[in-house]
């Protein structure tokens, strides 16, 4: 039982920075229908801004907290120009064109950020300072109960925090109304007024900002940051919107948390699941094979990476609008 | 008509043709003894950009016939050079000849087309160009990982001492000699591989010209038309990918033969990611300008590899920028400027230029 609650809390974890990325392809999807392949790449830059930032600082005289809250503040522009300036070289000279083309772009793009970004912080990992000790607080007294951190916590915490403010600017304010109408019909939201172009690049830079939260969180929740972080993170990230229903912000974030979930468990229990080991009482030839490497298992933790992929080509045969979307997949 | 109209539409005036054949024969066939003398290393660059262009050609009847982003085409690049692998090397102690391995891989690479392709090709293309790409990417975490329990691709080791390719007596991994004349390996596999170009270029061009051709190039302008026209659209869909992957296959294989050793490591996105380059470069649809795209860009890094590099230490004293980083940066801002001012490619095919400035 101990390990099923540990498993849960990596995976809600997890599931919330998947939620917060998620986010930002939902919305940029939502409003003009395009996957924008570049924003894994937008997490990434923003876990090496701050990374860079908390580096420069940390042992220095300013507070911990003040250092992170910086790293941050330094990610947020960051991220939210890089999202401003690729929707305007890259995808918006494009809106009319065939559906291949800003797929194209996007791509090259997304190459382009990750190599600029292997020139600057370079090919290895870097690992983020530790400015905060990390603090681990068990369920019980037993010393082998379940735990949680104190950084899980702040994740969990920041991630509900950035998705209640993000439903509010959407349903209460003027540009939330905005943009609504814009992923109606863009057509009739121009002639009530509305600037598409600039309700657009509102879309990308809150989704980018949204990005470099939500790399800043990885990075320190894994401690590393890497210039090809961004590829997978995107893809599960991506395929949690799909799950959740693309284009549907409550989806992303059900999606996220599913998504990270069915990977921690995948992790955690598959390995034991499809241990072939105990085929030894009628196959002897696999006694051999199980003493050999004592990992007997067909799918260990090292799949890890695989589960989300596996879900998004489950959910786009069986129910492609994803579990709240209502669009049908041919269109959506 | 001016000059440069004339060169490039030499095929079409009879007067031009025949000498035009005969001296781009002429040409590719003293190439490798011109590169051998700068050095083996040229002509074994020409070997990987055949290779290239036999992967760019496959990649092209993908995105280029039928109009599908598929962003994890080397995973069937990495399927077919696996198979090889297996059936040629000591890894299972398997030697079989290549005109055995060859069919195989491309059909194995056929499958996993067929498998990647049915559940997703009836969504729209956003789709299938995500699902593509972690496709890749899964194909390379089993390869890294299908070593326990039972030990099938080594690993991150990968697999080592493939068989050359063997022709009766002509074995392509040593050297020929013929009096005082030695024959390279090298250059050996670059007249096999030059072989095996023009058969898929001639194949591919049949394909653009059969009903099938038609079919791709009616789904990709307007798929709900094609359909009212009769056209099964999942099947068609389907095939395209099935022959895309088969050919990737085909040069996956002959991939491990070349180089002897295979690892995960050279199937990574990046390398779908070039070859998608060179097919965007040279001008989706076209064959000639895919294969012009490949070798423009399979030997452009090569020519800054051994500039870029030595210019930056004289001046800065230190490499600034990788050559390794400098050829992706490339092949980004090639796909991003090509998409952005000329989306139909530097030889454009004459209906897709259309389709792409068309309002």
């Amino acid at each position: 039982m101990d390990t099923f609650l540990q498993q849960f809390i990596n995976g809600l974890t997890l599931g919330c920075v998947y939620a917060v990325v998620a986010l930002g392809y939902t919305m940029v999807y939502g409003i003009i229908q395009l996957i924008n392949f570049a924003h894994g790449e937008v997490v990434m830059i923003g876990a090496m801004v701050a990374f860079s930032v908390i580096t420069a600082l940390a042992g220095s005289p300013v507070p911990p907290l003040l250092i992170v809250l910086l790293g941050v503040l330094a990610a947020i522009p960051a991220c939210a120009l890089v999202g401003y300036t690729v929707e305007r070289i890259a995808y918006r000279p494009l809106r009319n064109a065939p559906r291949l083309a800003p797929l194209i772009t996007a791509i090259g793009i997304s190459i382009i950020l990750q190599h600029l970004a292997l020139l600057v912080w370079g090919r290895n990992y870097i690992s983020f300072p530790q400015i905060f000790p990390t603090q681990t607080y068990h369920f019980t007294d037993s010393p082998n109960s379940a735990t949680v951190t104190n950084v899980q916590i702040v994740i969990m915490l920041l991630s509900f925090t950035m998705m209640a403010g993000l439903l509010l600017l959407i349903y209460k304010t003027r540009i939330g109304i905005a943009m609504r109408a814009t992923s109606q019909n863009p057509h009739i939201a121009g002639l009530m007024g509305i600037n598409i172009n600039s309700v657009i690049s509102f879309t990308f830079v809150i989704g980018a900002a949204l990005g470099a939260m939500a790399g800043v969180m990885v990075g320190s929740y894994y401690g590393i940051a890497h210039y090809q972080m961004g590829f997978l993170l995107g893809l599960k990230a991506f395929s949690a919107a799909v799950l959740g229903g693309i284009g549907n912000l409550a989806g992303a974030v059900l999606g996220g948390i599913l998504i990270g979930l069915i990977e921690a468990f995948g992790a955690g229990y598959m390995g034991d699941l499809t241990n072939v080991c105990f085929l030894n009482q009628w196959l002897p030839g696999f006694s051999g094979l199980c003493e050999a490497n004592a990992n007997g298992s067909l799918f260990g933790s090292n799949y890890k990476d695989v589960y989300a992929f596996i879900v998004l080509i489950l959910v786009l045969v069986f129910r492609p609008s994803g579990l709240l979307g209502e669009r049908v997949g041919d269109r959506a | 008509m001016n000059l440069s109209a004339t060169l490039l539409g030499w095929h079409k005036n009879p007067k031009l043709f025949w000498p035009g054949v005969i001296m781009i024969a002429i040409a590719l066939i003293a190439l490798p003894f011109v590169l051998a003398m700068q050095g083996t290393a040229w002509v074994r660059i020409a070997n990987f950009a055949i290779l290239y262009v036999l992967l760019s050609l496959g990649l092209n009847i993908v995105v280029g016939f039928a109009g599908l982003l598929d962003l994890g085409y080397i995973a069937f690049y990495a399927v077919g050079a696996y198979v090889y692998a297996l059936l040629a090397s000591p890894q299972f102690g398997l030697h079989l000849p290549f005109w055995v391995i060859l069919p195989i891989g491309a059909l194995v690479a056929c499958i996993f087309g067929v498998l990647l392709g049915a559940p997703t090709l009836k969504l729209r293309g956003d789709y299938l160009a995500i699902v593509t790409l972690g496709f890749g990417e899964i194909v390379r975490i089993f390869m890294n990982n299908l070593s326990e329990p039972i030990n099938i691709t080594n690993g991150p080791n990968g697999i080592t001492t493939i068989d050359a390719i063997k022709i009766g007596s002509v074995n392509f991994g040593n050297d020929t000699r013929i009096g005082d004349f030695v024959l390279s390996g090298t250059i050996k596999y670059y007249f096999f591989l030059l072989v095996v170009m023009l058969v898929v270029i001639v194949i591919n061009r049949r394909l653009q010209n059969s009903r099938i051709g038609r079919a791709w190039e009616a789904i990709r302008e307007d798929e709900m038309a094609a359909r009212a026209m009769g056209i099964n659209t999942t099947r068609i869909k389907l095939l395209a990918f099935a022959m895309g992957a088969s050919f990737g296959g085909i040069a996956g294989g002959m991939f491990a033969s070349i180089q002897g050793f295979i690892s995960p490591e050279s199937f990574v996105l990046n390398e779908s990611v070039m070859v998608l380059a060179m097919v965007v470069l040279g001008g989706m649809g076209n064959i000639p300008g895919v294969v012009v795209g490949a070798v423009l860009l399979a030997f452009v890094p090569e020519i800054l590899r051994y500039t870029v590099a030595p210019v930056q230490m004289a001046i800065f004293g230190k490499m600034w920028i990788e050559p390794e980083v400098l050829r992706m940066l490339l092949f980004g801002f090639a796909m991003v400027v090509m998409m952005l001012f000329r989306p139909a490619g530097l030889l454009p095919s004459a209906i897709r230029k259309r389709e792409f400035t068309k309002e």
